[in-house]
């Protein structure tokens, strides 16, 4: 299911898609998205960041909110790290950017329905920006700070590495990147750091 | 004052009265006039701080001047600067000229000075008030304005009944000052409403002025920028290859406007990658994404790894036949890592001739040669990726 409120997006997301997925429905607002996701039950939600009556961020906190298990992959022109960050933590399970190639897509799509997480470049590099930028002590040493493996990893994706050259890099599976990453989106949005919000905040740039 | 305006002066702006913000003691009126005068500051100080004991003449004229002099302009809400050394001298240098008039009987005053000089405090921080841009100078010190109002009515009101008192006029002016309070407050409550009135549409008026303004700056960047692109790519739009660098570069060009913080333009890695990539992709056509962890300042290593980056994102344009090619740089407390890669067709490193510049000397040579690394991993069908290295000592 495709949500944006540019109807020639729309489209053109759904031409790019390919056999792969199949569009069960599109939306063009905060409203009507919830109502399709409810009644339609799809298996991936794309998700604009931008949009009128409060954007992604707030449908993901309504569909979310009430329980559902629906899995969201962010899609926006936007590169500004607090939107990016911002539906991170809000609930989506990856973000990519609207320059994505067909291909690209529908591999992400497929990875999130399948339960992975999907980083971009630009998200694994705000990411380490994020952990790497703080002073103070972790609260949380666990959810706080990232391993050497899954800092080697965000590494490999911000240099543009897709996860099987990833996994013949490291000599691990791509089973095991997919771990990584996956772990890495969990402490993203549960780490309570104040920081993350903040250094989002503050580097409002592309 | 004449001559000096008849002069053909070369430097026209220094010929303006204005109060200088460094170098100042007090208020900059003794240096400002020192410098339009040409005469050393001290000269004008020691003059004003002699002529202040011939019945405070100094003390007027310097109050007159701080009044009717504007500020000089500052540059982005800068503080004055205060020599606070020099203001200590000339203070116990007042103080103790004072001393010895007082000692010899020199000083005349009359019962009506102190009062007189309290009375114009309080005006002065009155006027203070009234005017915005002085306003800003004192809101650091006394933060509420009206205490500040309250505290110049009071010194303006205790200065006059003062001088009444000391004249012996008191009695007969009491009646006098109510009959103008009752005035005073009728006409008040007959104008205030339309005072109010005027203030708000007053302000309503900026703020509409202020946003349209805000408007206009957004229609003239969208004009000169976008629509202008825009235009480029209908005359182009049978040259794909034209049409997509064009609107690759509008899109740039917008995001920086939109979300770079301004006036960081070249100093700091991250904003110099970008930029070389910007121009790499602008000569090239081949679309470069860029990710950046952490930033520093540039040196002029940094600078030789910037060029080998550029150089190793130009032999990617030029000779991987690939879509896109990522730049990744990142900053470490010891090290600076900067990524290049592209999923081209690669090449055998071996099967390059020996004459050939760019990857040996252009990359590698010049990495070395600043204390850097440079590796270049590549294959043939398995794209390229260079790896530079630069430590930090």
């Amino acid at each position: 299911m495709i949500v944006d409120d540019h109807r020639l997006f729309r489209s053109g997301v759904r031409t790019e898609l390919g056999d792969a997925v199949e569009v069960v429905g599109e939306a063009e607002d905060v409203d009507s998205a919830i109502s399709a996701i409810s009644s339609l039950k799809p298996d991936v939600v794309l998700l604009d960041v931008h949009m009128p009556g409060g954007g992604g961020q707030e449908v993901l906190r309504r569909v979310l909110g009430s329980g559902s298990t629906v899995r969201f992959l962010a899609l926006s022109v936007s590169d500004a790290a607090e939107d990016v960050i911002g539906v991170i933590r809000g609930g989506a399970r990856g973000y990519v950017t609207k320059t994505i190639s067909g291909t690209e897509l529908t591999d992400a799509v497929v990875r999130v329905a399948d339960g992975d997480a999907v980083f971009s470049p630009r998200l694994a590099g705000f990411v380490l920006d994020a952990f790497a930028s703080s002073e103070a002590p972790p609260i949380d040493p666990e959810l706080d700070s990232l391993t050497q493996r899954e800092r080697e990893v965000l590494r490999l994706i911000a240099r543009g590495y897709a996860y099987k050259e990833i996994a013949r890099e490291l000599y691990i599976s791509v089973k095991t990147v997919e771990t990584h990453v996956s772990s890495v989106l969990r402490k993203l949005q549960l780490s309570n750091r104040h920081e993350l919000s903040r250094w989002a905040n503050a580097r409002r740039l592309v | 004052m004449q001559l000096r305006q008849m002069e053909p002066t070369t430097s026209a702006p220094a010929a303006r009265l204005t109060r200088p913000l460094e170098g100042r003691l007090v208020m900059g009126v003794c240096q400002g006039v020192a410098r339009h005068l040409g005469q050393e500051p001290v000269v004008l100080r020691l003059a004003f701080l002699l002529l202040t004991f011939a019945h405070g003449l100094g003390l007027i004229i310097y109050a007159v001047l701080w009044v009717f002099v504007p500020q000089e302009e500052s540059e982005g809400g800068r503080r004055p600067v205060r020599d606070t050394a020099q203001l200590i001298a000339y203070t116990a240098l007042g103080l103790g000229l004072f001393t010895v008039t007082v000692l010899f009987g020199g000083l005349e005053t009359r019962d009506t000075t102190w009062p007189l000089a309290l009375g114009g405090l309080g005006a002065l921080i009155l006027w203070q008030q009234a005017d915005p841009g002085r306003r800003q100078g004192w809101a650091s010190q006394v933060r509420q304005g009206w205490i500040r109002m309250l505290l110049g009515l009071a010194l303006v009101v205790t200065g006059g009944i003062g001088v009444l008192v000391a004249e012996g006029d008191l009695k007969q002016a009491s009646s006098g000052i109510l009959f103008t309070l009752v005035v005073l407050g009728g006409v008040s409550v007959i104008v205030a409403p339309w005072l109010v009135g005027l203030v708000r549409e007053l302000r309503r008026e900026r703020r509409e002025r202020i946003r349209q303004e805000e408007r206009a700056e957004v229609a003239a960047h969208v004009h000169d920028s976008v629509l202008h692109t825009l235009t480029l790519i209908q005359l182009n739009a049978d040259n794909s290859r034209e049409v997509a660098r064009l609107a690759r570069a509008q899109e740039r060009e917008l995001r920086n406007w939109l979300y770079q913080p301004k006036g960081d333009a070249d100093a700091t890695l991250a904003a110099a990658v970008r930029r070389h990539a910007a121009e790499v992709e602008d000569d090239h056509g081949v679309p470069i994404e860029v990710v950046c962890v952490g930033d520093r300042e540039l040196d002029d290593r940094l600078q030789a790894m910037l060029q080998a980056m550029r150089e190793a994102a130009v032999n990617a344009a030029k000779h991987a036949e690939t879509h896109v090619i990522s730049v990744y740089a990142e900053v470490e407390p010891e090290q600076v890592m900067i990524f290049v890669r592209d999923r081209g067709k690669g090449f055998e490193m071996t099967g390059v001739p020996g004459d050939r510049m760019g990857v040996r000397q252009s990359i590698i040579g010049r990495m070395e040669r600043h204390g850097g690394t440079a590796r270049v991993r590549t294959a043939p069908g398995e794209g390229t990726e260079v790896m530079l290295t630069m430590g930090l000592t």
